[in-house]
């Protein structure tokens, strides 16, 4: 049974839309206040050194300086393990991060802050900070850093290995193991084992927007932070816990924000700006340089991967096993995790075994990518897959469709699926004119991968004022990134009855509406919609008694349907009982508040056709087709930009993203030049099919979709990329001197 | 030192003057000096296109021309592609095929892409992938900014550019 | 033109970070001379200044710290240095400064020259294309530099002026090391001369690039072949990206001089070309896959300019 909504699956334009497409939409950078100041960070240029002495004497008395700030103005108090949303930490990690103390853990590390009158003279007074460093060996690779004889990064850090405390020194912060079944047993009933190991580079979010905050410590005590970021609760909450002040100190007002991805969800400049500020009395500004960008924030970890799997002729799976080190860079907190949690979770298999490390390197300290973890699982299983499809002559959706994990099936890492639309994305796939059409020509392979992503649900907040022209203004908390004050507002309009058009979204800051998590984790438009659909039903509740109020009859015997409430013979609309409201009582206002259990999850899939040039290794992707279970999509258009964002994404990753470093730890490649995103000439159209299979979890069935298609992309190409020329990579990227040092090898 | 240059250049029409240091590039000058925050800051050395202007008549990423080579020129930024209260089609284009998402690159493309539409009013699918290929987007994977710009091409009458 | 970073440089002094990237840069006088006497009396009493055309280069080093000035000439008004002049007897006189889009967008030089408009519509993208100039990257001397083994290729010629007068130095002789130029304090480049082409001549420039835009070279091989009666009369190749400059290999065009035009002396010749690279490691690609790319881009871009110089009048 298929619903019939009025705005749902309709396609609106965005109502921030005509700001964005005329340059009035202001972003962060774009702030501009009286009395201003620049500010400027001074980053490490060693990968790894103790910090012997500071010396800021000589950028202090620079003309124009007003004020140079270290780690030594931060409030001092004893180190302590806080509590941000993600588990315990250290403070001294947390505000380490922000600006180094004791030691610098990577190249990039922020070590001083200078504010001026103009950027210009807080780069030049920053170029006269003497920092006296000792150098010491860097460690650059998870398994480097895995080895007894690796630097130690942590003098405080011991390994916890499944969930215990050893209280063993070594740079993996934590080995995890998930069990099920017995995989000698299952790997003794195979036909076929495959075993690969994979390495994938160190990539970056990418967002063309680098990181920005302004902050103002105002004389009544109050800090006033304007920045771009996903989750303005956060920056709230992470920045009191850095300037140790309660959180009520520090209001937060989220700019628009130039692409997130996961890279914007932690904090780097916004108490530094709140330190410079307080010593100058000024509002300070400080923007990142694209240089900045890559080697001062959060990029994703790196890997090493090893996947065994085993089974039998008529293709059931009956054994997998993966072991996955993540490089967590300079602080614990490696998405191995989640990794952990998708690598086999496409799949239905009775005996696996997965081995996780979280490991400190000395790389900038990573943060979420769009379905964290998951796509260097995939690059691994999806590969494998592939090749024992391929082996056992399969179709390589036939394989996984007779594997594919389905309603009751229960995952390594504990929890049994509920709805899931596995089946009906690979069936999509299967079904598509893509598959089946020809492909011809020399050099040129089709592959195909699946993959896997959660929902987070987390706290979002709304309310929605009736204006008595019969519009309402909604008041939401999640910065829009990708169209989500309309996916919202179209959910609200669908409750009310009324258009998407007369619903007035507006994302504020955080003393104007309840606390809401981030815009991340595909959570948007599910929970931020959930909270929106909430109040949306406390409006209408209210609507209705002041319309029983009208006709004098009980509200209970009021109904309402695509805008019209009735009672008896009595009828009205939304818009004519908006008018009446300061008749019958005054303002109506409506609240959501939601921290929603419901969550869905959402499989994906890709499809690619590759001609590869043998001569030079380079890949050109002819044709690409993303699909994705999104429950229901509320605003299609939005939804394949998620799908095709994605894809090109993991299209990149695949090809030729990766941060390049020397051994000193240095990063090559900090610019755009060289870390080489794709370009509107590198790609094809990405068609995009959207499967619905409804999360019972929501109101209309929402699954969050931002980000399990960047999961299966590389893994697609890769296949294709073997069945263009015969060779199986097992690295990321697979640019193209990885492509002929393959074939090459292949040959001799 | 100079100090502080004076340059007068027509921006969006407007005959303008501003005073910046010759080391100020003209990104600089529009969004610091002239509080035209419509251009975008993505890189600051050529690779992104989010800066990109229109310099007599040819499209230029502003991050690599100084405020003092603007002498004298017509710029053309993102805050002069409307006309008045009435967008261009290719904005209106871009709202109806949701080619942005964060919005950050939207700017540098619509005026990438005007200048492509007032040399060829029906460019190939190829044609405006190489014209667009110095602006970078990262949400988008650029198939909705192609179509907008495909949809808006067909919607200027060709005696109009 | 594009930003290069000086590779052998970055490995061997490990700290790229020695050069101190910023986000902005020192102040900087500016001055924009309308004549070449001008330019040349502001160069003598500024040892350290730079030369401004399409800034493409200069200000991302400006602002890296890899170039320091306290004066930037801009010669955008020069009128010797903005100039296209062609005549089909004499050839092709194209002022330094001329913008890549200028050349691409006159008909008559992209008819004349087909080789030179293309490798100028393949530096950066449509925004650098409209600033970046020919002249700019010569004197950038970078060795992944595009249009450089082109110019060698086609026997381009570059006019130097100075306050001791006016010289003439082959392209092949221009870049003396990465990112170094012949000229002496001084001097500027006014100008680059190309010959006009000899009946039945086809030239083309193919580079590797990861991407299909926006990329620094990886290699790239620059062609000319004259052709007559089904065979070479004479043929030049020069390489980019495998050697600390643009590298012009005599032996491989000199090797098909009097040969027949089929693959055997094709492969030859890109065979030679292919042992004449002397290539580095960096994060662009490993020498040994740049020795094999020589090889491959020379072929190719020798069945290009077979192919139009047998379309060619």
């Amino acid at each position: 049974m298929s619903t019939q909504y009025t705005v749902i699956g309709t396609r609106p334009v965005r109502h921030d839309g005509a700001d964005k497409v005329t340059g009035r939409a202001l972003y962060g950078a774009d702030v501009q206040m009286a009395g201003l100041l620049h500010g400027y960070i001074l980053r490490s240029p060693h990968a790894h050194a103790r910090i012997r002495r500071i010396d800021t004497s000589k950028a202090e008395a620079f003309p124009g300086v007003k004020a140079v700030v270290t780690a030594a103005d931060f409030s001092p108090v004893e180190d302590k393990v806080v509590d941000l949303g993600e588990g315990n930490t250290p403070l001294s990690y947390i505000r380490g991060n922000v600006l180094a103390s004791g030691k610098v853990l990577y190249q990039g590390h922020a070590v001083a802050a200078v504010a001026a009158s103009s950027v210009h003279i807080a780069e030049e007074a920053a170029r006269l900070i003497e920092v006296d460093y000792e150098v010491l060996p860097c460690v650059l690779t998870a398994p480097e850093a895995m080895r007894d004889d690796a630097p130690i990064l942590h003098d405080n850090l011991r390994t916890k290995e499944f969930g215990e405390q050893t209280g063993r020194v070594s740079n993996v912060a934590e080995h995890f193991r998930h069990v099920m079944g017995d995989v000698e047993q299952g790997f003794a009933e195979a036909d076929l084992i495959v075993e690969r190991e994979y390495h994938t580079a160190t990539v970056h979010q990418g967002y063309i927007e680098p990181h920005n905050a302004t902050a103002l410590w105002n004389n009544d005590g109050r800090i006033l932070v304007w920045c771009s970021t996903q989750g303005a609760f956060v920056v709230r909450d992470v920045t009191a816990c850095i300037l140790q002040v309660p959180v009520s100190r520090v209001k937060v007002t989220p700019m628009e924000i130039g692409g997130g991805f996961g890279g914007k969800i932690p904090v780097y400049l916004e108490p530094v700006a709140a330190l410079l500020s307080k010593k100058t009395g000024r509002p300070v500004k400080i923007v990142m340089s694209r240089k900045d960008v890559f080697e001062g924030t959060g990029p994703t970890p790196g890997s090493y991967i090893r996947v065994k799997m085993g089974a039998k002729k008529g293709g059931r799976i009956t054994a997998a096993q993966a072991y996955l080190a993540y490089e967590a860079g300079a602080y614990p907190g490696a998405m191995v995790g989640p990794g952990g949690m998708c690598v086999f979770a496409a799949y239905d298999i009775p005996n696996v075994v997965i081995d996780g490390f979280d490991v400190v390197v000395n790389k900038p300290s990573t943060a979420a990518y769009r379905a964290p973890g998951a796509t260097n699982a995939a690059f691994a299983t999806e590969t494998v897959v592939d090749e024992i499809a391929d082996k056992l002559g399969m179709d390589p959706l036939e394989f996984r469709l007779k594997n594919a994990a389905k309603e009751g099936t229960r995952r390594a890492d504990g929890p049994k699926y509920r709805r899931i639309g596995c089946v009906e994305v690979i069936e999509a796939m299967k079904n598509h004119p893509h598959y089946s059409a020809p492909l011809e020509g020399k050099n040129r392979g089709r592959g195909v991968a699946i993959g896997f992503w959660f929902n987070a649900g987390l706290p979002s907040s709304c309310t929605i004022t009736v204006n008595a022209d019969g519009t309402v203004n909604l008041v939401e908390g999640s910065p829009d990134i990708g169209g989500t004050r309309t996916s919202i507002a179209m959910q609200a309009a669908e409750v009310l009855g009324i258009t998407a058009e007369d619903v007035r979204p507006t994302v504020v800051d955080t003393d104007s509406v309840g606390f809401t998590a981030v815009t991340g984790g595909s959570r948007t438009t599910f929970a931020t919609g959930l909270a929106a659909y909430e109040a949306a039903q406390d409006v209408m509740r209210q609507m209705k008694e002041r319309a029983a109020q009208l006709w004098e009859v009980s509200p209970e015997s009021v109904t309402a349907e695509h805008g019209v409430f009735r009672s008896g013979d009595h009828s009205i609309t939304f818009r004519e009982l908006a008018k009446e409201l300061s008749e019958t009582g005054g303002p109506v206002v409506g609240r959501g508040a939601v921290q929603p259990r419901g969550v869905g999850g959402s499989f994906s899939g890709a499809m690619a056709d590759v001609e590869v040039d043998p001569e030079t290794g380079k890949v050109s992707v002819l044709r690409f087709t993303a699909v994705q279970d999104a429950g229901k999509a509320i605003h299609p258009s939005y939804v394949e930009g998620q799908m095709q964002g994605g894809s090109v994404q993991g299209i990149g990753w695949a090809l030729n993203e990766e941060y390049y470093m020397n051994s000193s730890g240095t990063m090559m490649n900090s610019s755009l030049l060289d870390y080489r995103m794709p370009t509107a000439l590198d790609l094809p159209m990405i068609d995009t099919v959207i499967v619905e299979v409804p999360n019972p979890g929501h109101p209309f069935g929402v699954r969050g979709v931002g980000e399990a298609n960047i999961v299966p992309p590389p893994a697609a190409i890769a296949n294709a990329i073997y069945h263009a020329i015969g060779v199986r990579m097992n690295r990321l990227p697979m640019n193209p001197p990885a492509i002929m040092e393959a074939v090459w090898s292949q040959r001799d | 030192m100079q100090g502080k240059v004076r340059v007068q250049a027509t921006i969006n029409g407007e005959a303008q003057e501003f005073l910046c240091e010759p080391r100020q590039s003209l990104l600089e000058c529009l969004r610091d000096v002239l509080g035209l925050t419509g251009t975008k800051e993505g890189c600051n050395d050529g690779n992104c296109g989010a800066c990109t202007v229109m310099l007599d008549d040819r499209i230029v990423t502003s991050c690599l021309v100084l405020g003092v080579e603007a002498e004298g020129c017509r710029i053309t930024t993102i805050e002069g592609i409307a006309a008045g209260s009435q967008l261009h089609p290719l904005q209106q284009a871009f709202l109806e095929n949701a080619a942005l998402q964060c919005g950050i690159c939207t700017p540098g493309f619509i005026v990438a892409a005007k200048a492509l539409l007032d040399r060829d009013p029906a460019p190939s699918e190829e044609r405006i992938r190489l014209w667009l290929a110095n602006n970078l987007c990262r949400c988008t994977g650029y198939d909705k900014i192609v179509r907008a710009v495909q949809q808006a091409a067909a919607r200027i009458p060709e005696a109009v550019v | 033109m594009r930003f290069e970073r000086p590779f052998r440089y970055t490995l061997v002094l490990a700290p790229y970070t020695l050069f101190k990237e910023t986000l902005r840069v020192k102040s900087f006088d500016y001055a924009a001379p309308p004549s070449l006497e001008e330019a040349i009396k502001l160069l003598r009493t500024h040892p350290n200044a730079r030369l401004l055309a399409g800034g493409t280069d200069l200000l991302v080093q400006l602002r890296t710290g890899r170039r320091e000035t306290d004066l930037v000439i801009d010669v955008k008004r020069i009128p010797e240095l903005n100039r296209i002049d062609y005549d089909p007897s004499r050839g092709l006189t194209l002022g330094a400064a001329v913008p890549c889009y200028r050349i691409y967008g006159n008909r008559v030089v992209s008819e004349a020259y087909p080789a030179l408009a293309e490798v100028a519509s393949i530096i950066g993208g449509t925004q650098i294309q409209g600033r970046a100039s020919i002249g700019g990257n010569l004197c950038n001397a970078a060795p992944s530099a595009d249009s450089i083994p082109l110019l060698i290729a086609l026997g381009a010629t570059c006019r130097i002026a100075g306050a001791a007068g006016e010289r003439e130095v082959p392209a092949e002789d221009f870049c003396t090391a990465p990112g170094k130029n012949v000229l002496v304090p001084g001097e500027l480049l006014v100008s680059v001369h190309i010959p006009p082409p000899a009946p039945h001549t086809g030239a083309y420039y193919l580079r590797f690039i990861p991407r299909n835009e926006m990329d620094i070279a990886v290699a790239g091989a620059g062609v000319q072949v004259v052709l007559k009666d089904g065979r070479f009369e004479s043929a030049r190749i020069a390489l980019s990206a495998v050697a600390p400059t643009p590298l012009f290999v005599r032996e491989a065009g000199d090797a098909l001089a009097g040969s027949p035009v089929n693959s055997e002396s094709i492969a030859e010749a890109a065979e030679i070309a292919r042992a004449a690279a002397r290539p580095i490691t960096d994060m662009r690609g490993t020498a040994e896959y740049r020795k094999h790319l020589c090889g491959v881009l020379a072929r190719r871009a020798l069945e290009t300019a077979i192919e139009k110089a047998r379309e060619a009048q």
